[in-house]
């Protein structure tokens, strides 16, 4: 009952605010926080108790979701955040944010309690839909939409990989399509599932060579984008690969695989988001690379590790983009020349954007240090390689987190900072997302890996280090150059245009011609042929046959008036005639 | 109780041709009401349905032409019964979507009514001639629909629609005329045809046959290469025509796959389903991709019509392509076979009633020509992203249930290929996002006023929420359609 309360209240309540339309405005944000808190009340209560229920939908494959230690977490972590961002939102945006903000979190609730790949799908696609739509949020501005329709796109054409997967794992014989019985299924078809799953995955939390979609998601509203990023969307498949581990485990290429975008993610990524300009491209970037993370720990089968990761993550980054929505409406910018300073200008605001880098950055004793340290020391047991390229990550994170944190801190390019007003509900949500970014690791400790010290120190001192690099280089030579290739994030978004976009355009006018002049076209010739055949037939033949009736008849009617020459009438010549008749008979009979 | 049903529409449309003194808001109103209790009845019959031993319910057998071993022989099954009910549902909208119209209203209405009993009377009948006259005269009622009632080019279209369609039924009477000669004893019954399996056996026979009954199908479907007569006859026909013609009229063409086809010639489906599988994977990508490159709202909605329907073709190949070991994945082809008929029936008619409203306030269907209307028509443009969303297969919606049904079911049969028809689902996302965008969002390009009316809201809201309900709690139509796709 407690779980399908926890899927129903807030698909109810947020197709009642879409229903609303405006009307609904004044009463959507007060609707929203209540909610969403009945959401987190349900949800710890859900964490405890460990519901699972369970409906009749496709013929079966069941409706099912279960709360377990995994879901747990997310479980929890899903309405937290989203009381946070809904509180931070209230007064700004009306009734079809608050609406599509619940849909979407509830489509987050139903992917992570899935215990089958039909309810996942369910909750997995409807989060991309609702992504598109808030991305799209502010739709009259130019490239707002288009922004939302290229994140639609890239996620859905990865989501394909989940439909491949339900297929295979039917005819692989897992009938009810479950997500525990995918490592059970005959080799050939679980590498098919594994396949599927790995490629939805990666689309959806922006892994290579997906990433530039969370580049546009930048167009929606910060509060969408403190969402999408750290407890939906791109948490969602870090969460698919840390749920489906024993999947990649008996899989032996798809944990490599995963790993290695993972790493390569984390390293790419990272480096793009050091050099961005832009405080939310930074922060979009180092998702990307902090989710590389958990697609590592996934391949590694370090779920403990990934899932505190993902937790972490999701507390600070929320909180960062909270901050950066904060500025934003404050400031009227998100670019680094304008928030020079910024941190200096509102204390809270201040304060807790430092929390949220410094965790970021990886430093100690905050979340993210922990987090990334249990994971990255189940790395080092399956590869050194991967471990050492992790640390490289870890670097860059430091770095990027490093260089924003010193920007904001650093004196204002002109004058003194002055004050800004940020109202309560802006800076009061900062508070407990904080306060997740600092305490969430050590809270997770009973749950992680027994920890070394070497290691936990090795990460500690890279990333301090490369923090501390940043910072001064920040002061030595302020900006960063730009560069061409890594500011453009890699320049994925074009190398998709090209290699997927304008060929589909170019097949699709190809087949439309192809479709008027030859397909059409013979349908048309053909008609225009019977067309003249039956102009021919009404002209000629039609003509002739006529003419040969016509002859016939006259034929028939000279022999009828070759038949009424002897019908004279007169006796006399009758009787001539008959004599020659049998005279002719005579003669006949004499001849045979 | 069914031939009530079904012949109910068409004595009210002759009560209405024989009473030239009523005014056009009485035959307007006349028409709704008989719609909506055409529907009511439908409703009626799906609470009482309890298929018999032969698996079909309200069976009446009567004799009609014994000499050719014709009989009137009608009755509803899982796979007929929800296209009934679909057929209500649409022609309701119709009549509801119609109440403006103001062109030569009672014609329309007697012409709609009739349309409606000879659609109820394809999905119905249980015998081939019976089936063949329906499915003939649909042709002719909607030949009227869009010759008097449709646009500019609509003379044109119309005989091109109707040629081209009645082609492809001369094709189908050929089959029917072949199981008929080689039933013995001779029969035109369908369920006899099945128990006699007359085409077992027969070699080039059995080929020819199927050929033609299968060419008659796929050209009504239509499945590529004979799908050109669509886009000119739905660009061209009224709103309710296309609603009703994408809605119904193209069911016909799958629903005879399900219905004749698979049952009475299995041997020979099963021997050519790759080619079945084939045709329908082609038509799922080149329907989308063609689809992808229009820039006329209804043409190109006419178009994902081909590709739509391709999946079910897809999905009857393919189910036909499984071992009996695969019982599960066959059943769940066909089951999404079916209710692909029934979504993309809601769904498409919607999409019509919708490009109906974007010509009505814009006067054209050209989509460059418009840009912004959510800020102006923000109703309409919120039920147009329900409905494009809908179609493109988002979970939530019927699309999804029939969509993930067909390829979970059908990978097995050849995942290569099936694989490959998946990308028809990206691009059909891609091109309605592409269109939404251009046509709803961004800057305004032009002044368009009056967001959707009452009756339209009426119309098209009911179809959506049927969407919804199937998306959601799909188990009321899957628990009648499963039954009936198990035997296939």
């Amino acid at each position: 009952m407690v779980l399908w309360l926890l899927v129903g209240v807030p698909l109810v309540a947020g197709a009642a605010l879409l229903l609303g339309g405006r009307r609904a405005d004044r009463a959507a944000a007060p609707a929203g926080l209540a909610v969403s808190a009945l959401l987190l009340g349900l949800a710890i209560t859900a964490a405890l108790t460990r519901p699972a229920i369970s409906a009749e939908f496709l013929d079966g494959m069941p409706f099912a979701l279960r709360v377990d230690g995994l879901s747990a977490a997310l479980v929890v972590l899903v309405p937290s955040v989203l009381l946070a961002v809904l509180a931070f939102s209230v007064g700004e945006l009306g009734a079809r944010f608050f609406g599509l903000m619940l849909l979407f979190a509830d489509a987050m609730l139903v992917t992570v309690t899935a215990t089958g790949l039909v309810p996942l799908l369910l909750g997995w696609e409807v989060m991309g839909a609702a992504s598109y739509a808030l991305i799209g949020f502010h739709w009259a501005e130019p490239g707002r939409a288009r922004a939302g329709t290229i994140a639609f796109l890239a996620t859905r054409g990865a989501d394909l990989g989940l439909y491949v997967a339900a297929g295979a794992a039917l005819a692989g014989g897992a009938g009810a399509l479950g997500l525990h019985q995918l490592a059970q299924l005959p080799d050939g078809w679980r590498d098919v599932v594994a396949a599927g799953v790995l490629l939805a995955a990666f689309g959806k939390s922006a892994q290579l060579p997906f990433s530039f979609w969370l580049s546009r998601a930048m167009a929606g509203p910060s509060p969408v984008s403190a969402m999408l990023h750290s407890a939906t969307m791109v948490a969602a498949g870090a969460y698919l690969l840390l749920r489906l581990e024993p999947l990649l485990g008996a899989t032996p290429w798809a944990g490599w695989l995963a790993m290695w975008a993972g790493v390569a993610t984390a390293l790419a990524l990272g480096a793009v988001a050091v050099v961005q300009r832009d405080l939310k491209q930074l922060l979009a970037a180092s998702t990307c690379a902090q989710v590389g993370f958990m697609v590592l720990a996934a391949g590694a089968g370090a779920v403990a590790g990934g899932t505190a990761q993902l937790v972490a993550h999701a507390a600070t980054k929320s909180l960062l983009f909270l901050c950066a929505g904060a500025w934003l409406a404050a400031l009227g910018t998100q670019s680094f020349p304008g928030l020079r300073g910024a941190a200096r200008r509102h204390p809270v605001v201040g304060v807790t954007f430092a929390v949220g880098a410094l965790s970021l950055a990886g430093l100690p004793p905050l979340s993210i240090w922990l987090a990334k340290d249990a994971l990255l020391a189940e790395v080092l047991h399956r590869s050194v390689p991967l471990y050492l390229l992790g640390l490289a990550a870890t670097a860059l994170s430091a770095a990027y987190a490093g260089r924003a944190l010193t920007l904001a801190l650093s004196a204002p390019a002109h004058g003194d900072a002055q004050r800004v007003a940020i109202g309560p509900w802006r800076w009061a949500p900062l508070l407990p997302l904080a306060a997740g970014a600092a305490a969430l690791g050590l809270l997770a400790l009973p749950w992680l890996p027994p920890l070394k010290w070497p290691e936990l120190l090795a990460s500690a001192l890279v990333a301090a280090a490369a923090a501390t690099a940043a910072a001064a280089l920040v002061h030595v030579r302020g900006e960063v150059a730009e560069q061409d290739v890594l500011s453009g994030w890699l320049r994925l978004e074009q190398a998709a245009r090209l290699a997927v976009v304008r060929p589909l355009d170019a097949m699709a006018s190809a087949c439309a011609r192809f479709d008027e002049r030859v397909v059409d076209g013979g349908v048309r010739l053909s008609a225009a042929v019977a067309t003249a055949a039956a102009r021919l037939a009404g002209n000629r033949l039609e003509w002739s046959v006529d003419g040969a009736v016509r002859g016939v008849a006259r034929g028939a009617r000279a022999m009828g008036r070759l038949a009424r020459r002897p019908q004279t009438g007169q006796l006399h010549q009758y009787y001539a005639q008959a004599v020659v008749a049998l005279a002719l008979l005579a003669l006949l009979l004499v001849i045979l | 109780m069914l031939s009530i049903v079904v012949f109910l529409p068409v004595v009210a449309a002759l009560a209405l041709l024989a009473a030239p003194g009523a005014s056009d808001r009485v035959v307007r109103w006349t028409w709704v009401a008989v719609s909506a209790l055409v529907l009511a009845l439908v409703v009626a019959l799906w609470i009482g349905y309890s298929p018999g031993a032969s698996g079909f319910g309200y069976e009446t057998q009567v004799n009609w032409i014994p000499t050719v071993g014709s009989g009137y022989h009608v009755g509803v099954d899982g796979l007929s019964l929800p296209l009934v009910a679909l057929t209500a549902v649409l022609f309701l909208s119709c009549a509801v979507y119609s109440l403006r119209e103001t062109h030569r209203v009672r014609s329309l209405a007697a012409l709609f009514l009739f349309l409606e009993t000879v659609c109820l009377g394809v999905f119905v009948a249980l015998d081939l001639l019976l089936f063949f006259v329906f499915f003939d005269l649909s042709i002719v009622g909607m030949y009227f629909v869009i010759a008097g009632w449709g646009h500019s080019g609509a003379a044109r279209a119309a005989v091109k629609f109707f040629l081209y369609t009645f082609l492809g039924s001369l094709a189908l009477l050929l089959g029917f005329i072949g199981l008929y000669l080689a039933a013995s004893p001779h029969t035109f019954d369908m369920l006899d045809l099945t128990r006699q399996d007359p085409m077992a056996g027969k070699g080039a026979v059995a080929v020819l046959v199927m050929l033609a009954i299968v060419v008659g199908l796929a050209v009504k479907t239509p499945t590529v290469p004979v799908h050109t007569w669509l886009p000119p006859a739905h660009v061209d026909a009224p709103a309710a025509g296309s609603a009703i013609l994408a809605g119904v009229l193209l069911k016909m063409g799958t629903y005879g796959f399900v219905r004749i086809a698979m049952p009475i010639l299995p041997q020979t489906w099963r021997a050519y389903a790759p080619v079945i599988l084939a045709v329908g994977i082609v038509s799922v990508l080149y329907g989308a991709l063609v689809a992808l490159a229009q820039r006329d709202f209804k043409r190109m909605i006419a178009y994902t019509s081909v590709n739509h329907m391709g999946y079910v073709v897809l999905a009857v190949g393919a189910a036909a392509m499984l071992a009996d070991t695969e019982a599960q994945a066959r059943q769940l082809a066909v089951t999404g076979a079916v209710t692909q008929m029934v979504s993309h029936g809601l769904i498409t008619g919607a999409l019509f009633l919708l490009s109906g409203v974007l010509f009505e306030r814009g006067k054209t269907y050209d989509m460059a020509s418009y840009g912004g209307l959510a800020r102006q028509l923000p109703a309409f443009a919120g039920i147009t992203a329900v409905a494009v969303f809908a179609s493109l297969g988002l979970p939530g919606f019927s699309g999804f249930i029939a969509e993930f049904q067909i390829f979970t079911g059908s990978i097995g049969a050849a995942p290569v290929p099936v694989g490959f028809a998946l990308l028809g689902v990206l691009i059909t996302a891609v091109l309605f996002l592409r269109a939404y965008q251009q046509v709803f969002l961004g800057p305004t390009k032009t002044r368009v006023a009056g967001d959707l009316t009452l009756t339209e809201t009426v119309a098209i809201g009911p179809l959506m929420l049927l969407a919804v309900a199937i998306g959601l709690f799909p188990r009321f139509l899957l628990d009648v359609i499963e039954p009936a796709a198990s035997v296939l």
